[in-house]
């Protein structure tokens, strides 16, 4: 149920009043509504959840854990 | 899938797995609330990894399994207006009500659409005009804010035919719940993150510091459960009880300020039943004063419903407060299966005893065959 995906936000285009984005899953481009992150902009990564980008993604962070797990050398963060 | 696939890395996890076993010195036992880590936990054999030494226990951690049996039969009555057409994430469809579920009422001609988002549904509403729209608005605290969107755009259009079935549920009042248990197993939390995404951890904070309880905010990939496991087993270790951010690629301390006004524009916090469970105060969201008008509860009186019946056999409330695993309930694989369900555990895509049949039922059908030797034979 509260399955998120991410995905890379690809085209702003906001009608009707409301603040929405056409987002990018792997080569499948769905219409995002943006009211919950309104300063998104095209490139950046976001995850969604029924048809709402819930956050933009912290891309240092998500890199942050595979690179210590990456590196035998270094204990599990 | 970037952002996906990294963090299902076999050697990753083997490594997080191993990390654990040489960190934790006692048993201990955890318990995850969310249905997505519960799935997750079975289909890459987690619990076999971390062995006997870290067990983890599933929470009440599905919302559709926790929405209550007379908000369904309402929306099964719903269906049987003639110009009345109920829309619902696709999970629904299938969990039994007193009289039947929302994919029969279909088969009986009801007009019954499985949306994505609940906007999708609103916009159906503004298409056609002449049929009441509803919206069957269940989920946790991950899901509301796009409830609240589509409401609010609603109401901003003047549209008169787009109502909200609301069963929202809220997380911190269950945890709050569990911890307080006077026969508590569970020394640590792992929260879910997506919940976390939008509401932070400010409402998590007493329940750590009161019940003396880590609570570790993680994702739904194996490396994410695995580290989450990781961090709580460090606080218990050195006897913390913090709240901590395993998550830290999605969630923030704060949440998202913007997607949680857009809650508080729309709802308050209720009083909710939680179905399996009773009760929990303050365990649900309901709609403010202001969007009242948008209650699918007016287009049919209460008093018309059917007394709620639960199947007996179900043990569902033991499996949703971790007092159970599925495969010790008598009816799993027998008299409960994904087609032909008890409750809804066993056929929301969230469901743990959904996950046990999805990933484990083979232990169990070794069993039933060796008691059945007509089975056995057949095999």
């Amino acid at each position: 149920m509260c399955l998120a995906v991410p995905g890379q936000v690809s085209e702003i285009d906001s009608r009707e009043g409301l603040a929405e984005a056409v987002v990018d899953f792997g080569g499948v481009r769905k219409r995002v509504c943006l009211e919950g992150l309104p300063e998104a902009r095209v490139g950046d990564w976001v995850l969604v959840h029924a048809g709402f980008a819930l956050q933009q993604l912290d891309e240092a962070a998500a890199e942050e854990l595979l690179g210590w797990l990456s590196d035998p050398e270094q204990p599990a963060p | 899938m970037r952002y996906v696939d990294e963090y299902r890395d076999a050697d990753r996890v083997r490594r997080l797995a191993d990390a654990v076993l040489a960190e934790a010195t006692r048993p201990v036992t955890l318990m995850e609330v969310c249905g997505g880590q519960t799935h997750t936990i079975l289909a890459s054999g987690i619990q076999q990894l971390l062995t006997e030494r870290v067990e983890l226990l599933h929470g009440p951690g599905c919302p559709i399994c926790v929405t209550p049996l007379e908000t369904l039969d309402l929306a099964l009555a719903l269906t049987e207006l003639p110009d009345v057409t109920v829309c619902s994430f696709g999970d629904m469809l299938r969990v039994p009500g007193s009289h039947g579920d929302l994919s029969a009422a279909r088969a009986r001609g009801g007009d019954v659409r499985v949306v994505y988002a609940p906007l999708d549904a609103a916009r159906l509403a503004a298409c056609e005009p002449d049929r009441r729209v509803v919206f069957l608005a269940v989920g946790f605290e991950t899901t509301v804010p796009a409830v609240a969107a589509a409401a609010r755009w609603a109401r901003d259009r003047g549209l008169c035919n787009f109502f909200l079935l609301v069963s929202h549920v809220r997380v911190p009042p269950a945890l709050e719940l569990i911890a307080s248990d006077p026969e508590r197993r569970i020394q640590a939390f792992l929260a879910a993150g997506h919940v976390c995404t939008v509401m932070g951890t400010a409402e998590y904070q007493p329940i750590a510091a009161t019940h003396d309880m880590p609570i570790v905010v993680t994702g739904f990939e194996p490396v994410d459960i695995l580290q989450g496991v990781l961090m709580a087993v460090r606080q218990i270790e050195r006897g913390e009880a913090q709240v901590s951010i395993q998550y830290r690629r999605a969630v923030r301390d704060e949440g998202n300020p913007a997607a949680r006004a857009l809650i508080d524009e729309v709802f308050e916090a209720t009083d909710r039943p939680w179905r399996g469970i009773g009760i929990i105060q303050q365990g649900g969201l309901g709609l403010r004063q202001e969007y009242a008008s948008l209650d699918a509860q007016q287009l049919i009186p209460t008093d018309a419903l059917p007394q709620p019946e639960e199947p007996e056999r179900c043990r569902a409330s033991e499996v949703l407060q971790g007092r159970m695993r599925p495969p010790e309930c008598p009816e799993f694989g027998r008299g409960c299966r994904p087609e032909q369900p008890l409750g809804a555990p066993m056929v929301s895509s969230e469901g743990a005893c959904a996950a046990y049949f999805a990933y484990r039922i083979g232990d169990v059908e070794d069993e039933i065959a060796s008691q059945d030797p007509a089975r056995e034979a057949q095999a």
